[in-house]
């Protein structure tokens, strides 16, 4: 019978009843009251991005009506605290760039490579272990790296190297090298889980052509997965970026205009954890002195999340 | 294979190879060398970072050593006495904090992930919004989520003062998006052929939900919760700017305006310190964060392993 004849013959039987309606019989509030609670826990990330925002530029807005940007973004001395004080952002600029340059030149090698070894190299028994033990580097603790640092490597490095580090124990480079290990993880997972989704018929095409595993990994697997390796590091870019308490305990309070890995520098992070400790008076030019400096710190993070979250999206976008 | 073919043929077939092989080898002698540095470089790297996981527990291990014993857990910190000073109140701080953020976090995470995954139309742009502004947070730094703190919830519009309840809240605000977005992946987990079926026998979405999915992804959220909770356990940033004081003598109380002080807090604190006695105090302390964090993980790894459902 056509689907039609028993459509119309339904119809006759229930000809005096209006047609049945596949919604549900009774409003069913409850429903609905769910949905918007469920609405109202989803939207309270928004405010919660609302609500960094204002609190940010409020005070930052009242630290330039009495600062001039030109004073602001300078290469002045950075003396916040003083009398006269003084602005030059760009020396802790400088200081947070420093420490994160010597976290990445130790991370992307570390990471990129263990990477390549979990993903190409390493058997499925390795990788077993290998994978979650890197992983526990990412859930330690980063004051447990910064006394780390501060205990264990300053001296160590001071012993080898006489003279490296300026001011004992402090030096932006051994800060540096704590963020590198801890920002491993986020390099050798993210750029692993990038590899494995290059699918096995590009490497088995190149292995048929004669190519050796090296050329393998290195010219086929790591092109193929470059979007990934890339948003790896920009992560961890601004995971260092925003390191606080290895900094803290390693890099120094001292503003220093320099690169040099061995000089003790004070970063963004480190100047806001000092200054807004205890009760410090809402409304002074200090106060809002930390709110302007979390702007830049924010911009600067938020700019390349947004890169890593594209590049992400793009590796998503191509294999899976 | 080989056996069933004629014995001519065998023999061809493995000359050939033979042939194949050897050229291979032959072309391939300055490859092969560049292989083996390169895979030399590869076990260096993974070495690194293995010898630099082992050193900070280990070192941690020795130098705090001199400190393990019960006063570490019963006593308070200590300027006069370092090698009596303990970590009670901060323990107890600690427990207190991570008490609250799990009860703001375990609902509002979970209900914004069952919105996201159950509810949103994702070709909507408010629910993209949403979604990237959800992925954005999660790589917030700690330190501003502190400013956040200090400027919204101990001062500004909720006035809380410096209080313990504020130190949650703001830890709580930090750990909600690595909440959401793993317990999103609990939920993408849970086939769908289970909703349509719940929905098929005339469920309503909430009841598909409630009785469905979310049983089927309690685990991987449970997994999600321990890690965020154990990342909340460790951060100490924020609470710098959110008044958890440096040495307090007494056992915080979570509404108390008298102060109040937390593991890593104290830990830092204990390492700024000059005087050697201290920074021992500080790796001991550490020994405690490591123990406690690393039985939360295995906690969670055991979980994820033991209910992971496959379907």
């Amino acid at each position: 019978m056509e689907a039609r004849d028993a459509l119309e013959m339904a119809r006759g039987i229930g000809a005096d009843k209006p047609p049945r309606s596949l919604r549900s019989s009774s409003p069913r509030y409850g429903e609905k009251v769910i949905k918007y609670v469920l609405v109202a826990c989803a939207v309270l990330s928004v405010l919660t991005t609302t609500a960094i925002v204002v609190s940010l530029l409020v005070p930052t807005i009242g630290f330039f009506e009495q600062v001039s940007f030109g004073d602001f973004f300078s290469t002045e001395s950075w003396a916040p605290n003083l009398e006269p004080p003084s602005f030059g952002v760009f020396n802790i600029i400088v200081g947070t760039l420093s420490t994160t340059l010597w976290g990445l030149l130790v991370a992307i090698p570390v990471g990129f490579l263990s990477a390549i070894y979990l993903s190409e190299y390493a058997s499925k028994r390795v990788r077993k272990v290998v994978k979650p033990i890197l992983e526990v580097l990412a859930g330690i603790p980063t004051v447990a790296f910064g006394v780390f640092a501060v205990t264990f490597l300053s001296p160590l490095v001071g012993d080898a190297v006489p003279g490296f580090i300026k001011t004992p124990p402090f030096a932006a480079g051994i800060a540096g090298l704590a963020i590198g290990l801890m920002i491993v993880p986020i390099i050798s997972s993210i750029s692993d889980d990038a590899m494995r989704a290059v699918p096995g018929g590009l490497r088995e095409g190149a292995y048929a052509l004669g190519a050796g595993k090296f050329t393998v990994s290195t010219r086929v697997v790591v092109p193929a997965a470059i979007s990934g390796i890339v948003a790896s590091i920009v992560l961890a870019t601004s995971r260092a970026l925003g390191e606080t308490m290895i900094v803290l305990l390693a890099a120094g309070k001292s503003p220093n205009l320099t690169l040099d890995p061995g000089a003790s520098v004070q970063t963004m992070t480190a100047f806001i954890g000092t200054t807004a400790t205890g009760d410090i008076a809402t409304g002074t030019i200090s106060y809002d002195t930390i709110f302007a400096v979390g702007v830049v710190l924010f911009v600067m993070t938020l700019v390349m999340n947004m890169i890593s979250i594209r590049l992400v999206r793009k590796f998503r976008e191509v294999y899976e | 294979m080989f056996s069933e073919m004629p014995e001519r043929t065998r023999l061809a077939t493995a000359g050939a190879q033979a042939t194949v092989a050897s050229n291979l080898q032959r072309q391939r002698g300055s490859e092969q060398l560049k292989g083996n540095i390169f895979f030399a470089l590869l076990l260096l790297a993974v070495a690194f970072a293995l010898i630099g996981l082992i050193a900070l527990i280990v070192q941690s291990a020795i130098k705090g050593a001199p400190a393990f014993g019960l006063n570490l857990i019963t006593e308070g910190p200590s300027t006069i006495n370092p090698e009596d000073a303990g970590f009670r109140p901060a323990i107890i701080g600690s427990i207190y904090l991570i008490l609250g953020v799990i009860l703001l976090v375990v609902p509002i995470g979970v209900g914004s992930a069952i919105y996201l995954e159950e509810y949103a139309d994702g070709t909507k742009w408010w629910n993209r919004l949403i979604e990237l502004n959800v992925q954005n947070l999660a790589g917030v730094p700690s330190i501003i989520y502190g400013i956040l703190g200090l400027a919204f919830i101990v001062r500004g519009p909720l006035d809380l003062g410096f209080i313990l309840a504020a130190g949650s809240l703001t830890l709580a605000l930090l750990v909600l998006p690595t909440v959401i977005l793993a317990s999103r992946e609990a939920i993408r987990a849970v086939p769908p052929s289970i909703r349509d079926g719940s929905l098929a026998l005339g469920a309503t979405q909430w009841q598909t939900i409630r009785r469905q999915v979310l049983p089927a992804s309690i685990p991987g959220m449970a997994t999600g919760v321990i890690l965020a909770v154990s990342r909340a356990l460790g951060e100490a940033a924020p609470l710098l700017l959110v008044g958890a004081a440096q040495f307090v003598t007494f056992n915080p109380q979570p509404f108390s305006a008298d102060g109040y002080s937390a593991m890593p807090v104290l830990i830092y604190n204990y390492a700024l310190r000059p005087q050697d006695e201290f920074r021992v105090l500080a790796a001991a302390g550490v020994v405690i964060m490591l123990i406690v964090l690393l039985l939360l993980n295995s906690f969670a790894v055991w979980l994820r392993n033991r209910y992971e459902q496959q379907w």
